[in-house]
């Protein structure tokens, strides 16, 4: 209990001391997982609207390798990008190891297939409401999809945040492709751990509580982003 | 049956439909004019909300042929009908965007038009509302906007008074009058005689899949020439 006080004021110093090095570390994380979280994003709204919308060969089985993938262990995810990033790799002409854009790829590869099957099934029960009408309204089917994008959109917001949750709380993807330098590719998970196995549990504890605290307020604003827009009643 | 002699508006020539060997539409030929208000009836299962999804291209039917002024349905044709649901789906939208929405469909910006819509239908004041917080008879009059706002030559209307109340009721089956009584067509299914008697011009009598009448709608009413409607005006089971 004495260390969970402890870890909770030594938290709380860093953070009112403005200490550098945190902050570094703060906007690095933020910095991967939310270049993750869009590029993601981008990938797997369109991904999910092009399954949730089109019925094609292969459908059945392309949804169960991405439900599978879902699940898939971030060292896995870094262990892949390590060897296509690796100097010996295909990419590794690209010198992109031990650099963050190596840990925004694994981080996104991680993340794309929970957005994708996410996204997909809740445009796919939109789409179920509204594909007569939009069929009568002779929409093509790019009009289709940007409909359905656009009035999902507050949906898609927790779908997104689902996913940078995912980012921003992994460890062994970017510890392997980041390799934890610091002033370079440490983030605050790679930092906990590192902190964790030097045994400085306190240190380790405090940037957790600033992990979780920098993760509930980016719930937090989506949340009221999401209320504020129910209030206007466009939900 | 009670045939058009004018080579335009809607032909219907030996419409059958099949789905997953289920014969659901079979021997279906008419012709409409292209002003006036058809009234589509028939008991449950007859097939009514079918061949109007054929008649707007939604399905395709397994034979036969129909066309629009002699044209055979494709986008470019039904692009210039509306249809008009039983249960509207209504876009996760304000009022005003909702109409936006299909005039943009098309490519067009008309903020006059969209309101001009709303206001035939009296929605005007509910413009900024959402979609899906309105009453039922004013959701269907919103889809009626929707339907209205690109003019159409044929405005086809599934059951849309279904479920409504009477004043909602009226308020709808004037905006169909006004409509018809622009120059567009109207094709209204309903199993409200009352409502029939009102608005029809002529009456397509469906049962079982097959078309049993076409007649004015004074002499479906007084004579109808089929058991099957006749059991139907009076209540009855059709056989």
């Amino acid at each position: 209990m004495a260390e969970e006080a402890s870890a909770l004021a030594l938290a709380i110093d860093l953070v009112i001391s403005q200490d550098a090095d945190l902050f570094e570390i703060i906007v690095l994380s933020l910095k991967v997982s939310l270049s993750a979280a869009f590029f993601a994003c981008i990938i797997g709204f369109s991904l999910g609207a092009l399954i949730a919308t089109n019925r094609f060969l292969g459908r059945p089985i392309l949804i169960v390798v991405i439900n599978a993938l879902m699940g898939l262990p971030p060292v896995v995810v870094g262990l892949i990008v390590y060897l296509y990033l690796s100097r010996s790799g295909p990419l590794g002409f690209l010198g992109l190891l031990y650099t963050p854009t190596a840990m925004i790829i694994a981080q996104t590869l991680l993340i794309t297939p929970i957005i994708t099957a996410l996204s997909k099934q809740l445009l796919e029960d939109m789409y179920s409401e509204y594909e007569e009408q939009f069929r009568a309204f002779g929409l093509t089917r790019r009009q289709t999809v940007s409909a359905l994008l656009w009035d999902a959109r507050l949906s898609l917001i927790t779908v997104a945040l689902a996913g940078f949750g995912r980012a921003v709380a992994e460890v062994g993807a970017v510890m392997i492709v980041g390799g934890n330098i610091d002033h370079l590719t440490r983030v605050m998970t790679t930092a906990i751990a590192l902190e964790t196995s030097k045994g400085n549990l306190a240190l380790a504890m405090a940037l957790g509580l600033v992990l979780m605290s920098i993760s509930l307020a980016i719930n937090a604003l989506a949340q009221s982003l999401r209320l504020t827009q129910a209030r206007s009643s466009y939900a | 049956m009670h045939e058009q002699k004018e080579q335009t508006g809607l032909r219907v020539r030996g419409l059958g439909l099949s789905i997953d060997g289920e014969e659901l539409l079979s021997d279906i030929d008419f012709s409409l004019s292209n002003t006036g208000i058809t009234v589509l009836m028939g008991p449950n299962g007859a097939g009514k909300s079918l061949l109007m999804r054929v008649l707007h291209g939604l399905i395709s039917a397994t034979v036969g042929e129909v066309t629009w002024n002699g044209a055979a349905v494709s986008p470019e044709v039904t692009r210039r009908q509306s249809l008009v649901f039983q249960s509207p789906v209504l876009l996760r939208r304000s009022v005003s965007a909702n109409v936006d929405f299909v005039l943009r469909a098309r490519g067009v910006r008309a903020p006059k038009k969209r309101d001009a819509a709303l206001d035939q239908v009296g929605l005007l004041q509910l413009a900024k509302h959402s979609a899906r917080t309105l009453s039922g008879g004013e959701k269907q009059r919103l889809a009626l906007a929707r339907a209205l706002v690109t003019k159409p030559d044929a405005l086809l209307l599934d059951e849309p008074t279904a479920n409504l109340d009477p004043s909602a009721v009226q308020i709808i089956e004037r905006i169909v009058e006004k409509t018809a009584k622009g120059g567009a067509k109207v094709i209204f299914v309903t199993h409200d005689l009352g409502q029939a008697r009102r608005l029809a011009d002529d009456v397509l009598f469906l049962h079982l899949g097959k078309l049993l009448e076409h007649s004015p709608a004074n002499e479906f009413f007084a004579v109808p020439k089929s058991a099957a409607a006749k059991a139907y005006l009076q209540g009855d089971i059709p056989l």
